[in-house]
C-alpha cells in the first residue's frame, strides 16, 4: 500500500508506514502517529501551558506556547479525522494547566475535539484528568495488540510510549543535524514530544538507548517527510537512568 | 601625587599607567591619608576589581602596612567565596575598606539596607577599568556606580587602567555624568619601550595552522636562556599542545607549568603560587593570566601565535619585568605566514606608540533588566527617577525612554503583547506610580541569576578514584566514546563514562589524543591591526622587516595574481578539484567573515551559482561553489545587508546563541548551577524554542531587540561588514585565475568550515537517509535481521563517521567572544 500523501496547508507531507505486531501504523512527519485500521491518532507530550507554569513560578516565558502547539495539532486532527485520539501523557505541563487555558485556546480545543473520543493518558506532569475538557482519563490505554502508556516499561511488546522526548543527530556530509524523532525496534514505538516548548533527549542517552538493546531505527522529523537512520544497539545502563 | 591632589579637590580621576607602575596602591593612598587623619566608622572606600583573586591579593598587600602603622582601618573582601557569617557581619559592622567584584556589588545594592551601608561612602576605586569598560560586566558596574552616586553623592571615583588608545570612552564610562570632562585624566608615561624579537621555526615556514608547534624547540631554547618566562598562547587547546610539545623536549626537566581557565581552581592557585615563589622557569598561559597579580621575576614573555591586537600584545608584554626603567622583552612566535605579517604590523604599531581600541558600544538591555530587578529588590522606585539615574551611567547615556520602559515592562510581567500574565506580575504599581516588588521569589531569582557571564555548559573532569582536575565543554564530551583519549592539564586522559555530575576518566591511554576545544577563546583581529596588515601587504617598500620566506611568498603572489590593495578589495576565483573557489582578501576578522560568508553564499544561491560551503579566517573569506562565480560587484554589494539578511540572520545559530545569553542575563532563563538536574544542552534547546515562538508572535519584543543589537557588534560583527562594503564599493578587483594563488593556499587548508545550511539541511538529511537505505537494502520492515543491519552500518564507531561527527562539532560549537 502506498504511503499516505496528504496536504497540510500547501505542503505535501508523506507519512511513513511502520509494520508492528501485525498492524500498520503511519508515522506522520509532524510528529503524530496514525493507526488507519482503527482511525486512531496518538500524540505525546504536548506540555500545554508550560509557559504559564513557569510564569506562575516567576520565570516569565512567552505565553504563546499553547497557541503554537494547537495551531500545529488542529490541522492534523482535521486531516486524519480520527474516531479516537490518544493524548499520551504530559498533555499539560502541570495539573493546574487546564485552568490556565486562555478562553480562545480552550474554545479551539473544544472545537477540534468535537465528535472525537479523547483519551487522556496520565503523565508524570499531569497525573489527574484535565478538568473541563471532554474525553476519558486512563492510566494507560490498551487497544488491539498495543498498549499506549506515558512512561515506557522496561520490557514491552507492542508499546506506544512518550515521556522521553527523543531527538537524534543524523550524520550527513555537512555534519550532524539534530531533529526530534520517533524511535522503534519493531517491538515498541517511542513518540517525539509535540509541544512547542518541549526540548529533547538524545537517543544515545542511556535512558533511551537501554530501551532498544538490539538497536532500532530513528525517524527524524522533517517538514515534508521522515528521515530514517539506524540506531546502534543500546547498552543496559545500570549506573543511572537519566 | 596627582591622584592625591585630585582627591583633595574632590575630583574624579582616571589614572592611566603601564602595567606594574604600582597604580593600585596609588589609588588607595588618598583614602589611607584621609582615614589616618580623620578616623571614623562605616564604609569609606569601595574597591572593585574584575578578578576575585586580585581583590584578595590587594587586601593582603594593604593590610600589612596598615597593621604595621597601627591605623584604625579594617580592610575586608567580599566575593562569591565570602562565608555567610562574615557577610552578615559586614552588613552589621562594615569595614572602612571593602574590596569586591561587580557581581558582589550588585548583590549588596539589591539589599534593603544598601542606603545605610553605602550612605557614607567617600571613594570608589575601579581597578583594571580598561578590562571592564565596554563589556557587560562594565555595563553592570556603571549602573551600580550610578546607584552609588544617588546613595552617596560625595563619593569620588578613581579609575585605574592600563594605557589605552582612546581614553575618552573610558573617562565617559567612569564619569558620574557620562561626560568625559568630569573625570580628570592622569597619565604616567611608560618607562623604556618594550623590545620585540620575531622567532621563526627552523626549516620551512608553515602555510597554515595556528598552534605554532613547529617553533617548540626555539621556544624551549628561549626558556633555557631566561630566568622566568611566560609563554602566552591564544586558546586553551593551544596551551595544552604547546605545553605537551615543550615537555617532550624538556630533557633538562625544567619546571614548566600551565595555566588556563578550565583547569581546576586549586591547580591554578598552585601554579600561581609556584610562579610567585620563583619555583617555575616557565608557565604556558592563556588570557587567564592577562590581568592581575604580580608574578615576581618574569624576565621574558613569549607570544605564540599572532597577537590579534596591539593593546592586547602590550598588556601581555607588560607582564614581564615590572620595573619602570628596564625594557620588557618579548618574543613573538607566528604560527603561519599571515601571522608573520600580523606580528610585524603589531610590533611596528607598538614602536610607533599606536594602540587599537574598539569604539564604545551602548550598554546591554539584558544587563539593564537585571539591574532594574535588583533595584526593585532594594526599594520601591519611580520609573522617572530610575531612568534619570540610569542615563547618568556612560553606557546608557543615550538610552531611549521607550527602551527603558520596555525593559521595566519586561521585568514587571514579561512585556508580552498578550496580557496573559497579569496575575503573575513581579512588580506592581501603587497610586503614586512607584513600582514595588511582589513577594520574595523575585529576590531569590535575582540572586540565582546574578552576573552577566553566561558560561558554556561545562562538565567536571574527575579521575576515577581521584579528584577533579578541571572541566571541559559538554559538547566536547558528547563527541567522545569510551576509550577515546584526550589531552587535558598536560596529561593524556582516557574517557571511561559519564556520570551525572562529571566525566570519569583514567590516566594514560593509547592512540592519538584529541584536544578539547573551547568556545570563545579566539579573539578576532582588531580593525586597526587589520588596516596595518593590509598596508604592509600592499606596499613592497614596507616588506623590509619581513623575513625572506614571507617576502618570497608575496613576490610570487604579485607574479601569479596581484597584491591585496590597501583600501580596495582583491577577489580571486579559480577552479580546483571539480569546484570553483572564491577567495576575498577582506581582513575583517573571523566573526565578520563568518557572517559575510553567509551573506555572500545567500546571494550566490539566488544567482544559481550553487555555493557549497565557506570558511572564514581572520584574514580572508573563502567560498566554494558548483559554478564559476562572476560579477563581484554584485556579490559584495552593500545591499546584501538588506531584508534578506534580517531573515537569514534570524535563522542563524549565531543569533540563537546570542538570544540564549541575552535571555539568561535578563532573567528569562535560569542560569545553570552545579548539581542541577537540568543540563545545559536542554537549556540550549529550550532557548531555541522560546526564540522561535517569540519571533513569530512578537518580533519587536525587547529581548529580541536586545539580541539583534548585541549580535550586530558581537557574534555577527555586522557593523564591520557594513564599513567594509562601503569602503570597497567601486574598488573591487576580480582576478580569474586558472589555479590557486600563493596567498590563497593558507585559506584552503583552514579548518572549521561552515556549510551552506538553511534550506539545504533537509536535502542533506534526505541524501544521508538514502545512503543508509541503499546500504540496508531499503528495509522498511523490522525483521529479526535488524541488529545485523545496524552493525553493518554503524552510525558511530567507524573513523569516517567519527570524522563527520567532529566536523559537526566544529560547525556547531558556540563561538563567543567573552575574552
Amino acid at each position: 500500500m502506498a504511503a499516505l500523501g496528504a496536504a497540510h496547508g500547501d505542503r505535501l507531507m508523506a507519512a511513513a508506514p511502520l509494520h508492528i505486531a501485525g498492524e500498520r501504523l503511519m508515522l506522520d512527519p509532524a510528529g503524530v502517529l496514525h493507526w488507519p485500521a482503527r482511525r486512531l491518532m496518538c500524540v505525546a507530550d504536548l506540555h500545554l501551558e508550560k509557559g504559564s507554569a513557569f510564569a506562575a513560578r516567576g520565570r516569565l516565558l512567552p505565553p504563546w506556547d499553547t497557541r503554537e502547539t494547537l495551531a500545529r495539532l488542529v490541522p492534523l486532527l482535521r486531516l486524519y479525522r480520527p474516531r479516537r485520539v490518544v493524548f499520551l501523557g504530559d498533555s499539560f505541563h502541570d495539573d493546574d494547566g487546564p485552568s490556565r487555558l486562555a478562553a480562545a485556546d480552550r474554545a479551539a480545543v473544544l472545537h477540534a475535539l468535537a465528535g472525537i473520543e479523547a483519551v487522556w493518558v496520565a503523565g508524570n506532569h499531569d497525573p489527574s484528568p484535565p478538568a473541563g475538557l471532554p474525553g476519558m482519563a486512563a492510566a494507560e490505554h490498551a487497544e488491539g495488540p498495543f498498549v499506549f502508556r506515558h512512561v515506557p516499561a522496561t520490557r514491552a511488546k507492542g508499546e506506544i510510549a512518550g515521556h522521553l522526548h527523543p531527538k537524534a543527530a543524523a550524520p550527513t556530509r555537512a555534519g550532524g543535524i539534530v531533529r526530534p524523532c520517533f524511535v522503534s525496534d519493531g517491538a515498541r514505538v517511542l513518540m517525539p514530544a509535540f509541544g512547542a516548548f518541549t526540548g529533547g533527549l538524545d537517543v544515545a542517552d542511556p535512558a533511551i538507548a537501554s530501551l532498544f538493546p538490539r538497536g532500532g531505527r530513528a525517524f527524524l522529523l522533517g517538514p515534508q517527510r521522515l528521515y530514517a537512520f539506524p540506531l546502534a544497539p543500546g547498552r543496559r545502563a545500570p549506573a543511572f537512568s537519566g | 601625587m596627582a591622584l592625591l591632589q585630585a582627591a583633595q579637590r574632590g575630583e574624579h580621576a582616571l589614572l592611566l599607567a603601564p602595567t606594574g607602575g604600582g597604580k593600585t596602591l596609588a589609588g588607595f593612598l588618598p583614602s589611607l591619608v584621609d582615614l589616618a587623619a580623620n578616623p571614623r566608622d562605616g564604609l569609606h572606600t569601595l574597591y572593585i576589581s574584575p578578578l576575585k583573586a586580585l581583590a584578595v591579593d590587594i587586601a593582603r598587600n594593604l593590610t600589612l602596612p596598615v597593621e604595621q602603622m597601627a591605623l584604625p582601618i579594617r580592610i575586608e573582601t567580599r566575593t562569591g567565596d565570602t562565608p555567610v557569617n562574615r557577610r552578615a557581619r559586614q552588613r552589621e559592622r562594615p569595614p572602612q575598606m571593602l574590596l569586591t567584584t561587580p557581581e558582589s556589588l550588585t548583590l549588596l545594592l539589591s539589599l534593603p539596607d544598601a542606603p545605610a551601608l553605602f550612605g557614607g561612602l567617600g571613594a570608589i576605586i575601579v581597578d583594571e577599568a580598561h578590562a571592564l569598560a565596554g563589556t557587560k560586566r562594565g555595563d553592570q558596574l556603571a549602573l551600580c556606580m550610578s546607584r552609588l552616586a544617588t546613595l552617596a553623592p560625595g563619593a569620588r571615583r578613581v579609575g585605574l587602567s592600563a594605557t589605552v588608545a582612546h581614553p575618552e570612552p573610558l573617562r565617559a564610562w567612569l564619569s558620574p555624568t557620562a561626560r568625559p570632562d568630569d573625570v580628570r585624566l592622569i597619565e604616567t608615561k611608560g618607562g623604556a619601550a618594550p623590545v620585540f624579537d620575531l622567532q621563526l621555526p627552523e626549516g620551512r615556514l608553515p602555510w597554515g595552522g595556528h598552534m605554532g608547534l613547529a617553533s617548540a624547540p626555539e621556544i624551549y631554547r628561549r626558556i633555557e636562556a631566561a630566568r622566568v618566562t611566560i609563554v602566552f598562547v591564544n586558546t586553551r587547546a593551544q596551551a595544552e599542545l604547546v605545553f605537551a610539545a615543550l615537555w617532550r623536549l624538556n630533557e633538562a626537566a625544567l619546571p614548566i607549568g600551565m595555566h588556563h581557565g578550565s583547569l581546576e581552581i586549586g591547580l591554578r592557585r598552585k601554579v600561581e603560587a609556584a610562579m610567585a615563589e620563583g619555583r617555575l622557569r616557565a608557565v604556558v598561559a592563556t588570557a587567564s593570566l592577562d590581568l592581575g597579580i604580580d608574578w615576581g621575576d618574569v624576565d621574558q614573555v613569549v607570544q605564540v601565535g599572532a597577537p590579534k591586537g596591539v593593546s592586547r600584545l602590550l598588556q601581555r608584554v607588560g607582564r614581564a619585568n615590572h620595573r619602570m626603567d628596564e625594557p620588557s622583552r618579548a618574543v613573538l612566535v607566528p604560527a603561519n605566514r599571515f601571522e608573520v605579517v600580523e606580528c610585524v604590523a603589531a610590533t611596528e604599531a607598538a614602536a610607533a606608540g599606536e594602540l587599537d581600541g574598539e569604539p564604545p558600544r551602548p550598554g546591554g538591555l539584558d544587563v539593564l533588566a537585571q539591574h532594574v530587578l535588583a533595584m526593585a529588590c532594594s526599594a520601591p522606585f519611580h520609573p522617572d527617577a530610575l531612568y534619570t539615574e540610569v542615563t547618568r551611567a556612560g553606557p546608557y547615556a543615550a538610552l531611549a525612554r521607550r527602551d527603558f520602559d520596555d525593559v521595566v515592562g519586561f521585568v514587571e510581567d514579561g512585556g508580552y503583547a498578550l496580557a496573559a500574565y497579569d496575575r503573575f506580575r513581579r512588580l506592581f504599581r501603587d497610586a503614586e506610580g512607584m513600582l514595588h516588588i511582589r513577594g520574595q521569589a523575585a529576590a531569590r531569582q535575582l540572586r540565582m541569576n546574578l552576573g552577566t557571564i553566561v558560561e558554556t555548559p561545562m562538565l567536571k573532569v574527575r579521575i576515577r578514584g581521584g579528584g577533579v582536575v578541571g572541566e571541559v565543554e559538554e559538547w566536547f564530551v558528547s563527541t567522545l566514546e569510551p576509550g577515546d583519549c584526550f589531552l587535558f592539564g598536560g596529561q593524556v586522559l582516557r574517557y571511561e563514562r559519564l556520570d551525572p555530575a562529571a566525566v570519569i576518566v583514567s590516566r594514560g591511554g593509547e592512540g592519538e589524543p584529541r584536544v578539547p576545544v573551547y568556545a570563545g577563546t579566539r579573539m578576532p583581529l582588531t580593525t586597526y591591526l587589520a588596516a596595518r596588515v593590509r598596508a604592509i601587504l600592499s606596499d613592497p617598500r614596507r616588506w623590509t622587516h619581513l623575513p625572506e620566506p614571507v617576502r618570497e611568498w608575496l613576490r610570487l603572489q604579485r607574479l601569479k595574481s596581484e597584491l591585496p590593495p590597501r583600501d580596495g578589495l582583491l577577489v580571486e576565483t579559480f577552479p580546483r578539484g571539480g569546484k570553483w573557489f572564491l577567495v576575498a582578501y577582506t581582513f575583517e576578522g573571523r566573526l565578520a567573515h563568518q557572517t559575510l560568508g553567509m551573506l555572500v553564499t545567500k546571494r550566490m544561491e539566488r544567482r544559481g551559482l550553487g555555493p557549497l560551503g565557506y570558511v572564514g579566517t581572520d584574514y580572508v573569506l573563502t567560498v566554494w561553489s558548483a559554478f564559476p562565480p562572476t560579477e563581484m560587484d554584485d556579490l559584495f554589494a552593500e545591499d546584501i545587508l538588506g531584508d534578506e539578511m534580517e531573515e537569514w540572520l534570524a535563522e542563524s545559530s549565531m543569533l540563537r546563541r546570542t538570544f540564549r545569553n541575552v535571555a539568561t542575563v535578563a532573567g528569562l532563563l535560569e542560569k545553570k548551577h552545579p548539581g542541577q538536574e537540568k543540563s545545559g544542552r536542554q537549556m540550549t534547546m529550550n532557548s531555541d524554542l522560546i526564540y522561535d515562538v517569540l519571533r513569530r508572535h512578537q518580533p519587536d519584543h525587547i529581548l529580541l531587540r536586545a539580541t539583534r543589537a548585541e549580535a550586530a557588534q558581537g557574534l555577527t560583527d555586522v557593523a564591520r561588514i557594513a564599513s567594509l562594503l562601503a569602503r570597497v564599493k567601486g574598488r573591487i578587483r576580480h582576478r580569474a585565475l586558472d589555479r590557486v594563488s600563493p596567498l590563497a593556499v593558507p585559506a584552503l587548508i583552514e579548518e572549521g568550515r561552515e556549510w551552506v545550511a538553511g534550506g539545504a539541511e533537509d536535502a542533506l538529511l534526505a541524501e544521508a537517509a538514502a545512503l543508509v537505505a541503499d546500504a540496508t537494502g531499503g528495509a522498511e520492515h523490522f525483521a529479526e535481521t535488524l541488529a545485523e543491519v545496524t552493525e553493518a552500518v554503524p552510525v558511530r564507531g567507524t573513523s569516517v563517521a567519527r570524522e563527520k561527527r567532529r566536523s559537526k562539532w566544529r560547525r556547531s560549537a558556540p563561538r563567543m567572544v567573552t575574552g
